[in-house]
């Protein structure tokens, strides 16, 4: 008796596997509609009569074909790792196209327990099941579950107990007759592959598999066991055995063996399971004939894009007041630690690094969540499905696929989980094109930098349109860029669109929290991990080194003017000119101790080639804080005009950026944040998910040359043009 | 006929897949395999385009509806 059980949990997307899960683990873990939601492997543990259960949650397939990597993913795990037990979740109110997974798993001779999974729902549509004689047919135990009541979860943990100590039934190998022509030609190629030992000599990797399931695989045209035997005297008995049963059949094996295996099980079905009525979708399609109307589909979508956006902007400002409040208290306690007028560098540091840095990024936790609340609940409903499908229309001009659009719409809120989310796209192409282009989609981070200099420099009337511009710009150019893509790296056609539409569920409170969470916590942890550590990095390089000796006397100064202070009392203009001169002589200061510092030593450098986009070095110093995390550009901003604790609403940052540049300048700084260099965090989430430098480099170059030219000419038109 | 012509309602038996093998594939994976009867639930062409196949709903492309042969 083994004390540890290896449980592999597979099934079809939206058959409530993750429910299970999380049921089984107590695991936190997102559970949606949105197909193929589960992509990486998941693993969990629960402890059953003392005895320990790994699980492990494969991805979400329709198949076991080597057609997509999640495909290719399960059934090497299963080959490969052996688990004990292989759980098979079924929604059991879609009970055919569910079983057909399960035909493939029984193929493959794993000791199987079978879960019929919402069965409640499936009595309410009035479906009967005899489990016991289902049972019979598919050789393996069955369990009936309500996944999110918890319902059945000890049944199938005494299943997976009694299957893995081997008390069948479970793990015999069910033989579906293929029909006898296809039978003949399967014991051919099956006795070739036996003679040849090509099975044992393709090594490790075919090692698990069986003659008879490679050779049914083979005639099924799979290219991945075809590249493993590598056999070019088997793939010449398979051609010709492919071409003698479609001569007698009149179909090719490729879909005559998936319908044997339909008609293994529709056979079972009518012997066990009796079904009143059918009336699983009336209110989905009824629905649905309202969302996906082909008059009504794009306004319903821009409307719950109009409120997604909306909600998050009118809710999200109460909460974000809050959290400016706590760390400028917050601020004000690490401050009063040092009596007044000492100056020390750990307060310098924690005050003005730390609790700047990442208090400004923090700040918009409650939009990025209320953003991310807003998709878990269009996602888990249901919706989404149908509006990857109505924008896959115009998605696929441009080269993308309709289910693109998710990340995208993700990536108004961070690109962090924007681009995670790119996982649920299948194809590598469409996937990398996706990746590339959803950090032109203004994230939330790049808000405050609008925020700052929109009020600063446009008339009250043009405000909300310059806003509008910027992201339209964006998705303009990301248009242009997946275009480009398309027809340059990732040449090739899109995939055509097809996938499951979920019925409509109303989605569980647990779920919809859990989901926003998940994503939530990315961008959280961007703010502790990343940008704390550049955030004191910059307010290192902007204030070191410290600049001892000065080209002007200016204590001296200022001491004289303190001086002449109190006989300029009761005279107005005399003791403004002084306060004025003050002002001036403190801004000069600070401005040559930053110049002197290492940052202001780089955007000096840079200046060359800050100039032509019409930047000084100021300007450039910030940038450098913007690729950390594009929020530190308000703060590197304040740093170097010296107005203390800037952020995007300060006045005295606007008057003083106002004096400075025109409002081209500031147009061009925001094309160039919203263009250049996505952050920090984004690349190297790019590079995790692409797998490879490679694509991150390129996204942080591309864009970053992009964005120059475009600033540049920009500038240079606009000085052109008068407008400078 | 093309499926991407069957009308909303209409219950179409499936001939022959024309795609590509890796959509093939994925099309018979979800239920839609030659022999199967399906039904048009929405042909909102060139929007919507909605299959009931073995109990539960499929979306195609237009693209895709027109590589499927019906009778």
């Amino acid at each position: 008796m083994k004390q540890q059980i290896t449980v592999a949990l597979a099934g079809n997307p939206n058959s409530g596997k993750s429910t299970i899960f999380n049921a089984l683990t107590g695991a936190h873990q997102h559970v949606g509609n949105y197909p193929g939601v589960t992509v990486e492997r998941k693993e969990g543990a629960c402890r059953h009569n003392g005895r320990e259960m790994k699980i492990v949650d494969l991805p979400g397939i329709y198949s076991l074909t080597a057609y997509s990597a999640e495909e290719l993913v399960a059934r090497d795990f299963i080959v490969n790792e052996k688990p004990d037990v292989v759980v098979d979740i079924i929604d059991a109110s879609n009970l055919e196209r569910n079983l057909y997974l399960t035909t493939q798993l029984m193929e493959l001779g794993v000791p199987l327990v079978l879960v019929f999974n919402m069965s409640d729902q499936a009595k309410a549509r009035g479906h009967e099941f005899d489990l016991e004689k289902l049972s019979g047919f598919f050789k393996a135990r069955i369990v009936s579950t309500v996944g999110h009541k918890g319902l059945g979860v000890n049944d199938l943990l005494d299943a997976v107990e009694a299957t893995a100590d081997g008390a069948g039934p479970g793990g015999e190998k069910v033989v579906i007759d293929y029909g006898r022509e296809t039978e003949e030609e399967v014991s051919r190629i099956e006795a070739l592959i036996q003679a040849e030992g090509a099975a044992q000599a393709a090594g490790a990797n075919a090692a698990g598999y069986d003659a008879r399931w490679l050779a049914v695989k083979l005639l099924e045209n799979d290219k991945d066991v075809k590249a493993k035997l590598h056999s070019p005297a088997i793939d010449a008995q398979v051609e010709k055995s492919a071409r003698h049963i479609e001569e007698v059949t009149g179909e090719h094996p490729e879909t005559s063996i998936p319908g044997h295996r339909y008609g293994f099980i529709s056979g079972a079905c009518q012997e066990a399971v009796r079904s009143t009525i059918e009336i699983r979708h009336t209110m989905s399609d009824r629905i649905d004939s309202v969302v996906t109307n082909r008059v009504l589909g794009i306004p319903v979508f821009l409307l719950l894009m109009y409120l997604v956006f909306s909600l998050t902007f009118t809710l999200g400002e109460p909460p974000m007041g809050w959290i400016e409040t706590g760390f400028e208290w917050l601020g004000g306690v690490v401050t009063g630690w040092w009596p007044e007028g000492s100056e020390s560098a750990l307060k310098s540091l924690l005050v003005d690094g730390v609790i700047g840095g990442v208090g400004g990024v923090v700040v918009f936790l409650p939009n990025i969540l209320l953003l991310f609340l807003a998709i878990a609940i269009l996602e888990d409903s249901g919706y989404m499905a149908r509006a990857a499908f109505i924008m896959d229309r115009l998605m696929h001009k441009i080269g993308l696929h309709g289910k693109s659009f998710i990340p995208m719409l993700i990536g108004f809120g961070c690109s962090v989980p924007a681009i995670m989310a790119t996982r649920t796209l299948d194809n590598q192409r469409d996937r990398l094109t996706t990746m590339l282009v959803t950090p032109l989609m203004s994230c939330g981070a790049r808000l405050p930098i609008y925020m700052l200099l929109i009020p600063a420099f446009f008339p009250a009337a043009w405000q909300a349109k310059i806003l509008w511009i910027i992201y339209v710009i964006g998705i303009a150019l990301a248009i242009v860029f997946a275009k480009v893509l398309r027809v340059t790296l990732f040449k090739g056609d899109s995939v055509p669109f097809v996938m499951e539409l979920p019925p409509y569920r109303i989605p569980t409170v647990r779920g919809v929290l859990i989901h926003m969470w998940e994503r939530g916590w990315l961008y959280l942890k961007k703010a502790g991990t990343v940008i704390l550590g550049v955030s004191i990095l910059l307010w290192a390089i902007s204030s070191y080194p410290k600049k001892e000796v000065f080209d002007q006397d200016y204590e001296g100064e200022l001491a004289k003017i303190e001086e002449r202070m109190p006989a300029a009392e009761g005279d107005e203009d005399a003791l403004a000119a002084l306060e004025g001169r003050q002002a001036a002589l403190e801004n000069a200061q600070q401005e040559e101790e930053l110049s002197y510092s290492i940052a202001g030593r780089i955007g000096h450098a840079l200046d060359p080639v800050l100039k032509p986009m019409g930047f000084d070095w100021r300007i450039g110093t910030a940038l450098i804080g913007a690729f950390a995390a594009k929020e530190v550009f308000v703060a590197q901003m304040g740093i170097v005009y010296s107005v203390g604790e800037a952020d995007e609403e300060s006045d005295s940052l606007r008057d003083k950026l106002r004096d400075n540049y025109t409002p081209l300048v500031a147009f061009c700084i925001m094309i160039f944040c919203l263009t250049s260099a996505p952050c920090m965090a984004t690349i190297a989430v790019t590079r995790r998910e692409s797998n490879s430098w490679k694509w991150a480099m390129l996204q942080l170059g591309g864009l970053t040359a992009v964005a120059y030219v475009l600033t540049v000419l920009i500038y240079q038109f606009g000085r052109l043009f008068g407008l400078g | 006929m093309p499926l991407s012509i069957a009308k909303t309602g209409q219950k179409v038996r499936v001939f022959a897949i024309t795609a590509e093998q890796e959509l093939r594939a994925r099309l018979i994976a979800l239920g839609i395999i030659p022999g199967e009867e399906i039904e048009v639930v929405l042909n909102s062409a060139p929007g919507s385009f909605v299959v009931a196949v073995k109990g539960s709903r499929v979306m195609l492309g237009e693209e895709l509806a027109s590589q499927i042969q019906v009778v």
